[in-house]
């Protein structure tokens, strides 16, 4: 619980530059798109995609720990909120990504075409 | 006022919630993130539906960067993730004065409370205002495309690649075509607005100009071209991880299956590629969107009650934390949705 009431200006300020740094470089990367990172690909997916994704979690990370004060919070109520959010995105999007590239290869492979 | 006033006289006859703070918050708070967890999974899915119709279709998936490239007062200039990135910024900014007027709160700071607010307000209302402006030059569209029978979409460039709006080559032919309407119809029939150009003036127009090429769905990679026909010669023209562009006699093959010319994007039919993309652009940013407009309707009721002093009384800004809680968390909604959207 925060129940001192001191002022915090100073790491918002900082905050708010540190995300908006990040987005610049997000911008910067989506607009030039670097062939060397764009046509590389590391574990099913290319280097750039693997960058956007990282620092989107790491822009959510300064959101709610910063703004949303988790960091203030007990740590019960951040590992229910936390956890439990993480491992339901993680079950459902891998069930679903996974689901939708069997789709695909059915499409792909089948003898009907769908899309002429 | 009773509900929203607590005065000396009504401490023990409402109730404040209980004593018992589990978890070290109040009541309140924790109702809040209760729900904030909810509405996290409820985008969750949203988006992980989003990247299962991407991955169904990943050949043919339209390329951000092509679709949204838009500026206001500039026309005609290719501007892609500018003012997406303009609006991510004021949301964040946004977000920044809620959390400072959340710190101000702390302090009892009313007048400077009442501020903050009222530029997180601002902040919220022209995003809002970005986005339909957004939205309205995705139903808009910009070049025109052709869908064919098989319903995927064919767009148009010119020999050096570059993409070709449908009025800059369709001709005009002397032929009418009256948009049914109910009025006329004889049993509730009616269609939707007609395209500026029918298909034969498009196809009339494309014949008329050897230059033309057409522009497929299907992305270059290596696994799309052990499938690809008709590729156009010129092998400049056919980048990695761009649209596939046929040579002028493939162009004129596939051009024969058109049924439909395509103006901008609804929930039907889309000139960007896929229809799914632009049934998600909708569902998605329509929702994150909504709950825009609702913090900034929460927001609005908040900073009132700042400035008619009802947390004075209080002795505590605890509420103006609540809805600071729900603004970061549509905050951090954007950042996914810009990331998944926009840039992957």
């Amino acid at each position: 619980m925060s129940h001192e009431h001191v002022s915090n200006t100073k790491r918002i300020w900082n905050v708010f530059f540190l995300l908006s740094a990040v987005t610049i470089v997000e911008v910067v990367l989506g607009i030039i798109k670097p062939e060397s990172l764009h046509l590389t690909n590391i574990l099913g997916m290319n280097l750039l995609n693997w960058i956007f994704i990282i620092l989107t979690i790491f822009k959510a990370y300064y959101i709610v720990w910063a703004f949303m004060h988790m960091e203030g919070e007990t740590p019960a109520l951040r590992r229910s909120v936390v956890w439990t959010v993480i491992f339901l995105i993680i079950y459902l999007v891998f069930i679903l990504l996974t689901e939708g590239n069997y789709v695909f290869e059915v499409f792909k492979n089948a003898t009907i075409k769908w899309n002429f | 006022m009773g509900s929203t006033v607590t005065t000396a006289n009504t401490v023990g006859k409402s109730w404040d919630g209980g004593n018992n703070e589990p978890l070290g918050a109040s009541y309140g708070k924790l109702m809040m993130w209760f729900f904030i967890v909810s509405d996290a999974l409820t985008f969750s899915g949203f988006l992980a539906a989003y990247g299962f119709s991407r991955f169904k279709f990943i050949e043919t998936w339209p390329l951000a960067d092509e679709v949204f490239t838009h500026f206001p007062f500039m026309h005609g200039v290719s501007a892609p993730m500018y003012y997406v990135a303009l609006m991510t910024f004021i949301l964040i900014f946004s977000s920044v004065t809620m959390v400072l007027a959340v710190d101000a709160g702390h302090q009892m700071k009313q007048g400077k409370v009442a501020f903050y607010m009222f530029l997180t307000i601002i902040g919220g209302l022209i995003f809002v205002g970005s986005q339909a402006w957004e939205w309205k030059n995705f139903i808009h569209g910009e070049y025109g495309a052709v869908e064919t029978k098989g319903g995927s979409i064919l767009q148009f460039v010119d020999n050096k690649g570059k993409r070709v709006a449908l009025a800059d080559f369709a001709v005009v032919l002397p032929e009418e075509r009256e948009q049914l309407t109910r009025g006329k119809g004889k049993w509730f029939m009616e269609e939707g607005t007609l395209s500026t150009y029918s298909v034969n003036e498009v196809l009339e127009g494309f014949k008329a100009r050897p230059d033309l090429l057409v522009r497929t769905e299907v992305i270059n990679s290596a696994e799309t071209l052990k499938t690809a026909q008709g590729l156009n010669e010129d092998k400049s023209l056919n980048k990695e991880k761009h649209k596939f562009i046929l040579s002028r006699a493939e162009s004129e093959r596939r051009l024969a299956d058109a049924t439909l010319v395509v103006e901008g994007a609804n929930l039907q039919h889309n000139e960007y590629g896929s229809k799914l993309f632009a049934d998600f652009f909708f569902f998605i940013t329509g929702f994150h969107g909504f709950h825009v407009f609702s913090g900034v309707i929460i927001n609005i009721i908040i900073f009132i009650n700042v400035l008619l002093g009802t947390y004075e009384k209080r002795r505590t800004y605890e509420m103006v934390e609540k809805v600071g809680l729900y603004w970061h968390f549509v905050d951090l909604v954007w950042v996914f949705v810009f990331t998944f959207f926009y840039l992957v």
